[in-house]
C-alpha cells in the first residue's frame, strides 16, 4: 500500500511539474512588449528587412502555415519565404492541403491550431472569428501596410464587424473573357468596350456560323459555381456594387427584380441556341461539360469566347502560348463603360497567436516586398496581388499583368465572388444546383423563387 | 480439425449438408451461372481497365477524349507514372508511400494482438460483468467514426500527443486512432471464431497442465491463423486506403501523411492536374492488391471459418 501511494505521489509531482513548466512556455512566448523576441535581428541593416528587425531574433522558432494550396503551385510560396528566415532567423513549415476549409473549423474546435492559416473566402473568416473565437487581431504593422498597400474594398473583407482580423494575400479576377487573338484579327473583330458591343460582336460571329460563346459548368460536387460567376459579374454589371452587396447580406431578396434582369442578361447569351455552345453540343451540354476543359475549343476555332477568371490560364494545354499576339488571351468583361467592376477572389492571412514568429510572419506577408518576391518565382505566370506596391514590371506573363493592372486601376470597384460569402446553404448549394436547373430548362423566376426560399431564416 | 467436428456433427446432418453442396454446386456450374459470372466479372473490371489504360495516355488525350479512343488510336506514353512518382517531381508519391506503410503496418498489428488476447478473455475466461463487458465493446461499433473525431483530437491535444512538437512526428495519434477503431469489430469477430473451437480441446490442454499463456500461444493463434490473416487483410486495406483519419489526426502534416492525403491532392489548387489522377491511383493501388493476391488463401479460409462444419 505505502509503495503504490508513494508512486502516486511521484506521478502526481512530475506531472505537476510539467505542467508548470508549460505554463512558463506558455507565458514566454507570449511575452514581450510589441511582440518582440528581443536580440539583435539577423536582418539588421538591409533594406528589404525594414519592416522585420523589430520582431528580433527569432533563430530556431518555426511559424506552422496552413493553406490550400498544393502542389504545384506551393513551389513558389515556400521559395518566397526565404528571404524571412534570412531577416528573422525563424522558419517557415507549410501545410497545403485541399480539404483545409473543412479541416481548419475541426482543428480550431479541438485547439490543434497552426500559427497562421490562409483563409481562401471571407466567410470563413467570420465563422473562425465570431463561432470559434480563435483568430488572433494582427498587429499594428500589418494594419498599417494593408491601408498603405490595399484598397479598401480588400481590408473590408479581411474584416469582421469592423474589427481588422486577416491580411489580403493572393489574389485572382474572375471578370475576363478568354479569345483567340489570331481569330479576332482574322475576321477583323474587335474587343469590346461595352456590354453593347459585346452582344453586337456575338451576333456578329454567330452570323459567320461559328457558336461565339462555350460555356461548361460540371465541376463534381461543385457544379454550378461558373454559372454562379456569371450571374454575379453580370449582375455588378447590370445593378451596380451597392446592389450586389446587399444582394449578398440579403437585404434585398434573391429574387429581387435587379437580380432576375441580370439572370435574364446571362441568359441571352448562355440560353441563347445561336451564342453556345462553341465546339462542344447544345445549350443542354452546358451543364455537362467539365469547366476544365470548356473553353478548350477556342483553340480549334469553334468557339470565340469563354468567360473564365484568370485562373483558367492553367487549364490550356502546354505548349499555348497565353499572350496578347499568342494562342489565347483574354479581355475584360466590358460593363456599362462608366464603371469598372471587377469580380474576383483572394486568400486572406489569419493568426491564431501572438507569438513574435507569428506577427514577424503576418507583417512581411503584409508587405511590397513580399508582393514583389513572390512574383518573380512566377516565371509561367499564374499569380498576382492586389498589393498597390507590386511592380507591374515584375510580372512575367501578360494575362497576369493584366490581372495586376485590373486590379490597380483606381477607377476598379472589387467585389468578391458572391457565392463564397452568402450563407453555406445558398452559396455552396442551392445557388449551384438550381443554376444548373436553370441551364437546363428552368425559367429565371422559379430559379430565383427557389433559391430565395432556400435561404436560412434569422 | 475434420476428426473433431465429425465427433460432434452428426451422420444426418453431414449427408445433409453434401446434398445441399452438390444441388448448389451443379447450379452454379450451369451454362447460364457461367455466362452471368463472365457478364458480372467483364462489367466489372470496366472501369479498372478504363482507368489503367487512362494512367498510361499522354495528358492531352485525357483531357479531351475518352479512354476507349485507345483502340482507334492507340498512343501510350510513362510520363503520368515519370511525373508521380520521380524524386525530383513536386509530387513525389514514393515518399508518401513509405509513410502510407509506417501508418499501416503498426495500425495492422496493434489492434489485432490486442484483439485476440480480449477475444481469448472473452471466449475462455471467467470475470465478473463478462457479458455486460462484451456487449458494450459489441456495442461500440456503432459509434460513427466522425462524432469521436473533435473530442478525440482535443484530447490528443491536452495530452500533447498532436501538433507541431508532437512525439514520433504524429504517427501516435493516426496508429492510435485506427487501432481505437478497429478494435470492437475485431474483437467481436476473433471472439466468434474463437469461440467456435470446442470446448473439449482447451479442457483438454488444461488437464494436461497448460495455463492460460501456454494455451493461448500454444493452441489458440495456430488454430486462429485464417480468422487473424482475414482480419489483417480486411484492415490493412481499410488503413491503406483511409484518408478522413490521416487528415484529422495527422494534422495533414506532409511528413506524417499517407499517400491517399497526397492523392487528393494531385489534381492541383484548381484541378488543372486531373490528369495524374489515373497514374496515382494506379501507384496506391498496386500494393493491396499484392497483399491481397499474397493472403488471399487464408480470407478465403478465413471467411469459412466457423461457418460450416463438415
Amino acid at each position: 500500500m505505502r509503495s503504490r501511494n508513494m508512486r502516486r505521489l511521484a506521478v502526481a509531482g512530475a506531472l505537476s511539474a510539467s505542467l508548470v513548466l508549460a505554463a512558463c512556455g506558455g507565458g514566454d512566448d507570449e511575452g514581450g512588449e510589441g511582440g518582440s523576441a528581443g536580440g539583435t535581428s539577423p536582418g539588421e541593416g538591409r533594406a528589404e528587412c525594414e519592416h522585420l528587425t523589430e520582431f528580433g531574433d527569432l533563430t530556431g522558432r518555426s511559424v506552422h502555415v496552413y493553406t490550400t494550396i498544393v502542389a504545384p503551385e506551393d513551389a513558389p510560396h515556400k521559395e518566397s519565404y526565404k528571404l524571412f528566415t534570412e531577416c528573422t532567423g525563424a522558419e517557415v513549415e507549410y501545410e497545403g492541403s485541399k480539404e483545409m476549409e473543412a479541416q481548419i473549423l475541426v482543428r480550431a474546435q479541438s485547439g490543434n491550431l497552426p500559427d497562421v492559416a490562409y483563409i481562401p473566402q471571407p466567410g470563413l473568416l467570420q465563422t473562425l472569428v465570431t463561432q470559434t473565437e480563435t483568430v488572433v487581431e494582427p498587429p499594428a504593422s500589418v494594419e498599417e501596410n494593408v491601408d498603405e498597400f490595399f484598397g479598401e474594398d480588400w481590408k473590408s473583407y479581411g474584416s469582421v464587424d469592423d474589427t481588422f482580423y486577416a491580411a489580403p494575400l493572393g489574389a485572382n479576377v474572375k471578370s475576363f473573357v478568354w479569345y483567340s487573338p489570331k481569330m479576332f484579327a482574322d475576321n477583323g473583330w474587335q474587343i469590346p468596350q461595352t456590354w453593347d458591343e459585346l452582344m453586337t460582336l456575338s451576333d456578329t460571329i454567330a452570323a459567320t456560323g461559328i457558336k461565339p460563346w462555350c460555356v461548361g459548368i460540371e465541376s463534381g460536387e461543385a457544379t454550378g459555381w461558373p454559372a454562379t460567376d456569371w450571374l454575379e459579374d453580370v449582375m455588378l454589371r447590370t445593378a451596380g456594387p451597392d446592389a450586389y452587396d446587399q444582394w449578398i447580406t440579403h437585404e434585398i431578396p434573391f429574387n429581387d427584380p435587379a437580380v432576375e434582369e441580370a439572370l435574364d442578361a446571362v441568359g441571352a447569351i448562355m440560353k441563347n441556341d445561336e451564342y453556345v455552345n462553341g465546339g462542344i453540343g447544345d445549350v443542354n451540354s452546358i451543364a455537362t461539360k467539365a469547366f476544365q476543359e470548356a473553353g478548350l475549343p477556342i483553340l480549334d476555332g469553334q468557339c470565340a469566347m469563354h468567360r473564365q477568371a484568370s485562373f483558367y490560364s492553367a487549364n490550356w494545354p502546354e505548349g499555348t502560348t497565353i499572350a496578347e499576339d499568342g494562342d489565347v488571351f483574354a479581355f475584360y468583361l466590358p460593363g456599362s463603360g462608366e464603371e469598372k467592376p471587377v469580380l474576383g477572389g483572394g486568400e486572406f492571412v489569419a493568426a491564431f497567436n501572438d507569438k513574435p514568429e507569428t506577427q514577424a510572419f503576418q507583417t512581411y506577408l503584409s508587405t511590397d516586398t513580399w508582393a514583389n518576391e513572390k512574383v518573380k518565382l512566377h516565371p509561367q505566370g499564374g499569380w498576382v496581388s492586389a498589393n498597390k506596391g507590386l511592380d507591374i514590371n515584375n510580372i512575367a506573363s501578360p494575362i497576369d499583368k493584366l490581372s495586376a493592372q485590373i486590379l490597380q486601376d483606381p477607377e476598379a470597384v472589387f467585389r468578391f465572388d458572391a457565392s463564397d460569402l452568402m450563407p453555406a446553404e445558398v452559396g455552396s448549394n442551392s445557388f449551384w444546383s438550381e443554376m444548373v436547373a436553370w441551364v437546363t430548362g428552368q425559367d429565371t423566376k422559379t430559379t430565383l423563387d427557389n433559391i430565395e426560399e432556400s435561404w436560412p431564416s434569422s | 480439425m475434420t476428426t473433431l467436428d465429425t465427433d460432434i456433427s452428426d451422420a444426418r446432418t453431414i449427408s445433409k449438408i453434401e446434398k445441399a453442396s452438390e444441388s448448389s454446386r451443379k447450379n452454379l456450374t450451369s451454362k447460364g451461372a457461367s455466362v452471368a459470372a463472365v457478364v458480372i466479372a467483364v462489367l466489372w473490371t470496366v472501369p479498372t481497365a478504363g482507368l489503367l489504360i487512362s494512367s498510361f495516355r499522354p495528358e492531352a488525350d485525357i483531357k479531351t477524349t475518352g479512354w476507349w479512343r485507345i483502340f482507334v488510336d492507340p498512343s501510350f506514353t510513362l510520363d503520368n507514372y515519370r511525373a508521380v512518382l520521380s524524386g525530383s517531381s513536386q509530387y513525389n508519391l514514393s515518399e508518401y508511400l513509405i509513410n502510407s506503410a509506417i501508418i499501416t503496418i503498426p495500425a495492422v498489428i496493434i489492434p489485432i494482438s490486442v484483439a485476440t488476447m480480449a477475444a481469448y478473455a472473452f471466449a475462455w475466461m471467467q470475470f465478473p460483468l463478462k457479458n455486460f463487458l462484451f456487449i458494450l465493446v459489441f456495442a461500440l461499433q456503432i459509434v460513427p467514426i466522425q462524432v469521436t473525431m473533435i473530442p478525440l483530437l482535443s484530447l490528443y491535444v491536452d495530452l500533447g500527443l498532436a501538433g507541431g512538437d508532437a512525439p514520433g512526428g504524429g504517427f501516435y495519434t493516426i496508429w492510435l486512432s485506427h487501432a481505437m477503431f478497429a478494435l470492437p469489430l475485431a474483437i467481436y469477430l476473433l471472439h466468434n471464431f474463437m469461440s467456435e473451437i470446442p470446448g473439449e480441446l482447451i479442457e483438454s490442454a488444461r488437464v494436461d497442465g497448460a495455463g492460460h499463456v501456454q494455451i493461448f500461444t500454444r493452441l489458440i493463434l495456430p488454430l486462429m491463423t485464417p480468422a487473424i490473416a482475414a482480419f489483417a487483410i480486411l484492415q490493412f486495406l481499410w488503413v491503406w486506403n483511409d484518408l478522413l483519419v490521416a487528415l484529422v489526426f495527422g494534422g495533414g502534416s506532409p511528413d506524417v501523411s499517407p499517400l491517399t492525403v497526397q492523392l487528393a491532392a494531385l489534381s492541383g489548387t484548381r484541378g488543372q492536374d486531373w490528369h495524374l489522377l489515373a497514374a496515382g491511383a494506379f501507384v496506391s493501388l498496386i500494393v493491396p492488391l499484392i497483399v491481397f493476391l499474397a493472403l488471399q488463401r487464408f480470407f478465403v479460409r478465413g471467411l469459412l471459418a466457423g461457418s460450416v462444419k463438415g
